[in-house]
Parts: C-alpha cells; structure tokens; sequence
C-alpha cells in the first residue's frame, strides 16, 4: 500500500497553487497554456475521484448485457464487437441505458460544462 | 526572414508595390502555414495573407484537395460574387516560398466564441443562418467545368474511410459502433445532383463582420459529393459552441439554413441534412481520436493535443442524442 497523501489530494495542491498563484503573473500564450495545464490536472483528478465508482457499475452492466466476464476493458471490447456484428443493438434490452450511463460518466470526467452533458443531467435530476 | 522572399515576390507581380511590412505567423501545423502581412504600395498599405507548405512540405495529406486547387475554388468562389477573398498571386518556384498562394486579407473574426458572445456581432447573429444558406447554395451552384480535380466521395466511400481511420486508433467505443451501424443503414444513396462540397464548412472557418458573413475559409477538404453534407456538418453540435438549441454554428435554426438555401434556387433533403449531421458528429469524435494518437506518437506532443483525445465524449453523448433520445 502506498503512502499518502494520496494522488487525487497531490492533483488538487498543485492545481489549486497553479490556479490561484501563477496564473495571476501570466498572459498570453503562457497563459493559454497554463490554462490547458490547469485544466487537465482538474481532469486527473476527476478522473481519480470517479474512475473506481463508474467503472465497477460499468462492469456490472457489461456482465448483464453480455452474459460472460472480463475486465472492463475486455468487456467493452466485446460490446465493441457484438454492436458491429449487428448481434446486439438499441432494440436489445438495456444497451440504450448502458450507453448513456457510461457516456455521462465519461463527460462527468472528460467535460462537466458541455451543454449537451448539462442538459442531460438535468432531465435525470 | 520571410519578408525578404515576399518582398521579391510582390515586386513581380503587383504593380508598384515595393516591398511588405509586418510578417507574422497566423497558425497551422508543419505542413501547412498562415502569415498575415502588408505590401508596401504607394496608394497605401494592401493586407493580404499567405497560406502555404514551406519547401519539403510538398506532398498533401490524401485528403486535402491541395492548396492550387484551395486558390482556385477562393478565386471561383470571389469571382461568383460569394464572400471569399480575392486571390492575389499563386506561389510559383521563383518565389522560394514553397507552394500556396497569397489572397486578400478580410478583416473579421473567426473566433467562434466571440462570434456567439461579443455585442459587436450581435446585430449579424440573427442573419446568419439564413445567410449561411444562401452562401452554401452559392458555392454548390459554382460552374462544374471550372473546378479543379476534386475527389469524389459519396456516402458509402465515406463511411468506409471513417471506419478504416478508427478501426486504426485500435480504440473501441460502443457509440461509434452504433453510428457506424446506423449509418451503414440509413445510406441514402447516391445524391440527385453531385456539387462542389466545401467539407469544412463550420462556425470557426468563416470570418464575421458586424454585417455577416465576409469570407468562407479552409477550403482543404473540398471535393464532389453530396450538397446535403456540407448542411449536415454544419449543424454538427461541435460547432454550436454552447448553444445547442441553435442548430445551424449556434446562430439559428435548420429552418433558417434551408429558407436561405432554397431562396437561392437549390432544393434541400431534410433527412439527408440528418443523415450527413450524425456522420459529421462521428467524423469530428474520430478526428479527435486521430490527434490523441499523433500527441502519443510524438509529432505533436503538445497539452492541448493530448485534451482533444478527451473531447471524443462529447461526440459520443451527441451521438445518442441524434440515435437514441432520451423522453424528454
């Protein structure tokens, strides 16, 4: 086991420092970029915070859809596939929930302020 | 320096220029180069911009229809009365400047958030989508027998180029599946007419005035094909900038684009608009796969490169909205 603190409070320190103490001393292009850096450092985070919660319904629902097992991974894959082969589509029960649940758990992580994602979250809210 | 090639340049084919002031590079990648600059010219300064590969940069990508043919479709496009800028001067060897050509510049924005959010396009934003139609017509009814060699793509070719490019990424996405699957089913066929297609006709391509819009731009992926996609890609949620209930670049509604559209004599096919939007939204999610792979192989190792890979979500939730909405 590794030591703390742990790697989403390390995420956040630099962010936070990047955000409140540097970006105010940089323009233009630097700070352009320091915003894209800040950016992707709240990314990892989100990405640490949700991945493990997300990811273990995700696998659920692939097990449910396709009847075997797998990682996550190995499982989308085989979605992937089975959508391709035409053996599974969206009148096969659960696949239109499946894709939305783990596409908003994606924007979730990838883009909170997309307006499409915004919209969707507040039909289910 | 770049303004020393140019300088010599102009001198042979702009009369009493003597030289330019005021290089600068606008944006591009390696291969392909903008540069803002003036020519020194006694009646006073003339702005023009040069698009270019710079020597070594010869070979286009299999898509881009080539920057001759880019100068030619701008010069076709100003000559119809569009709004293009005019084309001033085809790069030839003796420039030593690569191969491009020089233009016109058109004072505007491209900047599609200022586009939508600034006041001083407040009076335009109401027009545009109308006004985007009748240009799209004007550029679908330009003369056949002057258009450079184009590829011709049709849906069906089309379909199997994405598939091959994200097959490719090795970089399984259920959604994409289902889009290729739906639009494998929902090919509507060869188009009753094959036009000029733009190919890259979005918010972000055209510069804006206060009056509207003054010049369409990046001409790179013009071809022959189906009138319908350039409408399609235009509507693609990507190029809404936020305002998604504004379909056509975030500035008005598909009624609009197609009021315009038709006031110019062309005729517009509702379904193959749809048709043609959702492989727009399947094409930019793939595009973004492709620059997360070129940030990973190094060319481009750059931050915002790396972030687009994480903007292919956004395409894949704008997928289900098109194919499987959810009861609102």
């Amino acid at each position: 086991m590794q030591d703390e603190p742990t790697p989403i409070e390390l995420t956040r320190t630099v962010a936070d420092f990047l955000r409140n103490d540097i970006a105010p001393l940089v323009s233009g292009h630097q700070a352009f970029k320091l915003r894209v850096a800040i950016n992707i450092l709240d990314l990892v985070t989100r990405h640490l915070t949700l991945e493990q919660g997300s990811d273990a319904k995700e696998l659920e629902r692939l097990r449910a859809l396709l009847g075997g097992d797998g990682s996550v991974t190995d499982l989308n894959r085989a979605l992937a596939e089975r959508i391709a082969k035409g053996e599974v589509d969206l009148a096969t029960t659960g696949l239109a929930e499946h894709l939305w649940q783990t596409t908003m758990d994606k924007l979730a992580v990838d883009q909170p302020n997309y307006a499409s994602y915004k919209r969707e979250l507040s039909r289910d809210g | 320096m770049i303004e020393t090639q140019l300088s010599r340049s102009v001198a042979r084919w702009c009369p009493g220029a003597t030289g330019v002031t005021g290089a600068a590079r606008l944006s591009g990648g390696a291969s392909q180069e903008t540069w803002r600059f003036d020519i020194v010219h006694p009646d006073g300064p003339i702005g023009a911009i040069l698009r270019r590969s710079p020597k070594g940069y010869g070979a286009a990508p299999t898509r881009a229809a080539g920057l001759r043919a880019e100068a030619r479709l701008m010069q076709l496009a100003y000559e119809a009365g569009l709004p293009s800028p005019r084309v001033m001067h085809v790069l030839v060897p003796e420039d030593d400047l690569g191969t491009g050509f020089i233009m016109q510049r058109v004072e505007g924005e491209t900047i599609a958030r200022k586009i939508l959010r600034d006041d001083e396009f407040a009076a335009a934003r109401p027009l545009l989508a109308r006004q985007i139609g009748g240009v799209l017509a004007g550029l679908h009814g330009l003369p056949q027998d002057k258009l450079p060699e184009l590829r011709h793509m049709s849906a069906a070719k089309e379909i199997d180029e994405f598939e091959r490019d994200y097959r490719s990424l090795n970089w399984p996405k259920p959604v994409f599946e289902l889009a290729l699957r739906w639009l494998r089913g929902h090919d509507p066929g060869p188009a009753a007419e094959t036009t000029l297609v733009h190919g890259d006709f979005r918010n972000g391509n055209l510069i804006i005035g206060a009056d509207g819009v003054r010049a369409v731009l990046d001409w790179e992926l013009a071809h022959l094909g189906d009138p319908m996609e350039d409408l399609g890609w235009v509507c693609v949620n990507s190029w809404r900038f936020g305002e998604i209930d504004k379909p056509v670049g975030g500035f008005g509604s598909r009624e609009e684009l197609f009021t315009g559209y038709e006031a110019a004599g062309r005729k517009c096919d509702p379904a193959r608009v749809k048709f043609w939007e959702v492989m727009g939204t399947l094409r930019w999610g793939i595009m973004c796969g492709g620059m997360m792979q070129r940030f990973r192989e190094g060319p481009d190792h750059s931050m915002e490169r790396a972030m687009i890979g994480r903007r292919a979500s956004e395409t894949e939730i704008d997928l289900l909205r098109l194919l499987a909405p959810r009861g609102s």
